[in-house]
């Protein structure tokens, strides 16, 4: 098994063979702290996670909601860095070398770290993929060509404003998998309808032989089992931050159930995703 | 006015991508590059759509009240004892302030497209103002965002705007200024792509807005080099303006960029001063990155997090500058200072009693730099300096500083 888009490929390859969609869940990166973080990654794939998208923290989250706005600040507040964030990418690969991990975020800490100086510090770590929200296809020569070359799969949104003309554009360049953005908005807004997503996934499906996962709107095992009959992947984010946040004391600190809380949550979405096409 | 570009212009930028060098750019998500492909090509059609062009400038002149007099400020000249000094006085437009320039401008390309809901981000509230009234003006909806310490500190700006028929919306995520009132203004662009269309206030965001809002401005630097040639009979040699976002600067300047005899400086704000961790002065403070959909310096710590930016002047508290700005910046074309806090307030206070002109505090900014270079220039030296604002909105903040000061 392969390191980089060779990991993601293999985990949708083992998927279609399972038969079914996968699960991925999208936590910050030191949320609330980088222990908890870190006890929360490696607990993932035990609730059923098949994926992970992995928050790296922004002051200035463009496209989120307050719940990851939040996370964000309190992972910052926690003394989180883009360095930081890949230390713990680091420490989860030592124990599991199945899980893709995707790195998602915005471009300037990866800019001000060095594309790359990041590129060879995120492989090495042992991350696969890379989700940066302000890069579209009109900047691909910053950090899109570059991570390609070196087999780091760059995830590309499909949105609700993104026609069929403009389609073939993002899908050029785009490895792993195409994630659909379920509604026009940011993070944490109201769900589509499963007319919606059914139709969506269909056209995209016309345009590309990528595995298409759906995220955005995403909050409860039932939503996560609609969109898990139709799209290769679900992709929870506010609902999982949410569940973070609902365990942690008044001051914002982790507290004995924030990691069992989360993992319970995320074992219920895992539950809703594995029995939907049953 | 405008002579044609010569081969090596600094009147070209950007490229078709909207760089300046390696500034500006579209980094924008997904959801949004429809969007702004979508108001580039309107806007590219309605540059060379005579129509568009002729009612631009009958709102400029019949609503907005252009031209702005070129005004030779004689008391302050003798008061500094050197070069004469010139405001271009934007200060009289309609709604105070030079930013009713570029409204008018993006409202009717608005128009055009068939949008009639209106989003807008301010930090002064100039800008909000003037794009409220340009709604009320269009029959249009309009919803502006703003910091709530900026809700605090302009308040006449929020109430106007209210009697104008506008919602603003406080802004409390992060730092509660204008950076966070642009990142609330475009997340809520991106859940009513269909139907919104939003008029960004300065030279920043991602292309084609910097070029499209210098372009509106450019009106204050072409009224400008006619006014000085019919005045003086030559061009002027210093112009100096306040940098926010960079617009009313660009605006100036643009128009004398390949004048190259004419010596451009933008003023940053320098807060508690640039050594210290409170200022605005990104180009002075700060280093190349990307935020709001552009390259450009920013105030940025070395993980690449935004800095919080501080000035006195709601209007200059942004952690970044316009994308042109950098490029010019960087060629050495226009050389970038800063002013304190305290600074600017003494200029406030100085053209007030002066000139009988109570300045907005982001040119209170530009004319305290002015105050420091006037005096060692020789007599036959031109300095204009652009009054791109009124200071009513500011009157309620400044007193208590003003009077603890002993300068009231
Ligand atoms: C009077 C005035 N001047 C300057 C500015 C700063 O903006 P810019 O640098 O885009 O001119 C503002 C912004 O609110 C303003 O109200």
């Amino acid at each position: 098994m392969g390191a980089g888009v060779g990991r993601i490929d293999a985990k949708f390859a083992s998927l279609r063979q399972e038969g079914r969609a996968g699960l991925g869940v999208f936590i910050t990166a030191g949320d609330p702290d980088a222990a908890t973080s870190a006890a929360l990654l490696k607990g993932l794939p035990g609730a059923g996670a098949d994926m992970v998208e992995f928050g790296m923290p922004f002051t200035d989250p463009m496209a989120d909601g307050p719940a990851i706005q939040e996370a964000s600040q309190r992972a910052l507040r926690g003394g989180m860095t883009l360095k930081g964030t890949l230390a713990l990418v680091k420490e989860f690969r030592q124990g599991n070398q199945d899980m893709p991990i995707i790195l998602m975020g915005y471009y300037n800490p990866i800019y001000s770290y060095g594309v790359d100086a990041f590129l060879t510090d995120a492989l090495d770590a042992g991350a696969d993929g890379l989700i940066v929200v302000d890069l579209p296809p009109e900047e691909d020569n910053e950090l899109c060509v570059p991570a390609l070359k070196r087999d780091m799969a760059f995830i590309r949104l499909a949105t609700p404003t993104t026609d069929d003309k403009r389609l073939p554009k993002v899908l050029t360049n785009t490895s792993g998998f195409v994630y659909y953005v379920a509604v026009a908005g940011i993070t944490g807004s109201a769900s589509a309808s499963n007319d919606m997503i059914t139709g969506a996934v269909e056209r995209l499906k016309r345009h590309t032989d990528l595995p298409v996962c759906v995220g955005f709107g995403i909050k409860t095992p039932e939503q996560a089992a609609d969109v898990a009959k139709v799209a290769d992947g679900a992709i929870v984010g506010t609902a999982v931050v949410n569940a973070i946040k609902g365990s942690l004391d008044g001051d914002g600190g982790a507290t004995a159930t924030t990691v069992s809380d989360t993992l319970g949550f995320v074992k219920t979405l895992a539950a809703g995703v594995r029995g939907a096409r049953a | 006015m405008a002579s044609p570009a010569p081969a090596n212009s600094l009147r070209t930028g950007p490229d078709e991508n909207g760089h300046f060098g390696i500034f500006g750019g579209r980094y924008v998500a997904e959801t949004l590059m429809p969007l702004i492909l979508d108001v580039e090509a309107a806007y590219t059609a309605a540059k060379l759509d005579p129509e568009f062009q002729r009612e631009f400038e009958y709102y400029q002149k019949h609503y907005i009240g252009r031209p702005s007099p070129l005004y030779f400020a004689e008391r302050l000249t003798d008061h500094f004892g050197g070069a004469k000094l010139y405001f271009k006085r934007d200060e009289l437009n309609h709604t105070g302030a030079h930013k009713i320039n570029n409204v008018i401008g993006q409202a009717l390309l608005a128009k055009r497209m068939g949008k009639t809901k209106i989003i807008a981000e301010t930090g002064a509230g100039q800008h909000g103002v003037a794009t409220a009234t340009a709604c009320a003006l269009f029959d249009m909806e309009c919803e502006v965002f703003m910091g709530a310490v900026d809700v605090d500190r302009q308040k006449p700006n929020v109430d106007r705007m209210r009697l104008l028929g506008a919602k603003v919306h406080p802004v409390t995520s992060g730092s509660s200024t204008l950076k966070d009132a642009m990142n609330e203004a475009l997340r809520y662009w991106v859940s009513k792509p269909d139907t919104h269309f939003y008029i960004i206030g300065t030279v920043a965001g991602p292309h084609p807005y910097p070029a499209m809002v210098r372009d509106f401005q450019s009106v204050i630097g072409i009224e400008a080099k006619a006014q000085m040639l019919e005045a003086e009979g030559r061009l002027p040699d210093t112009l100096v303006a306040a940098i926010g976002g960079g617009s009313n600067a660009m605006g100036l300047f643009h128009p004398f960029l390949d004048d190259t005899d004419v010596a451009l400086i933008g003023v940053e704000a320098g807060g508690h001063g640039v050594d210290t961790d409170k200022h605005a002065a990104s180009l002075t403070g700060g280093r190349p990155g990307v935020l709001h959909g552009n390259r450009t310096y920013l105030l940025q710590d070395d993980d690449g997090q935004i800095a919080e930016a501080h000035s006195i002047s709601a209007g200059l508290d942004y952690p970044g500058i316009g994308p042109e700005h950098s490029w010019l910046h960087e060629l050495g074309r226009v050389q970038y200072v800063s002013v304190t806090d305290d600074e600017a307030l003494e200029a406030f206070a100085l053209c007030t009693r002066k000139e009988g002109i109570i300045p907005a505090l982001e040119p209170s900014h530009a004319l305290a730099h002015v105050g420091k270079i006037l005096g060692d220039l020789p007599k036959d030296h031109i300095v204009v300096m652009n009054l791109c604002g009124r200071g009513d909105k500011d009157v309620d903040a400044v007193i208590p500083k003003l009077e603890a000061k002993g300068l009231l």
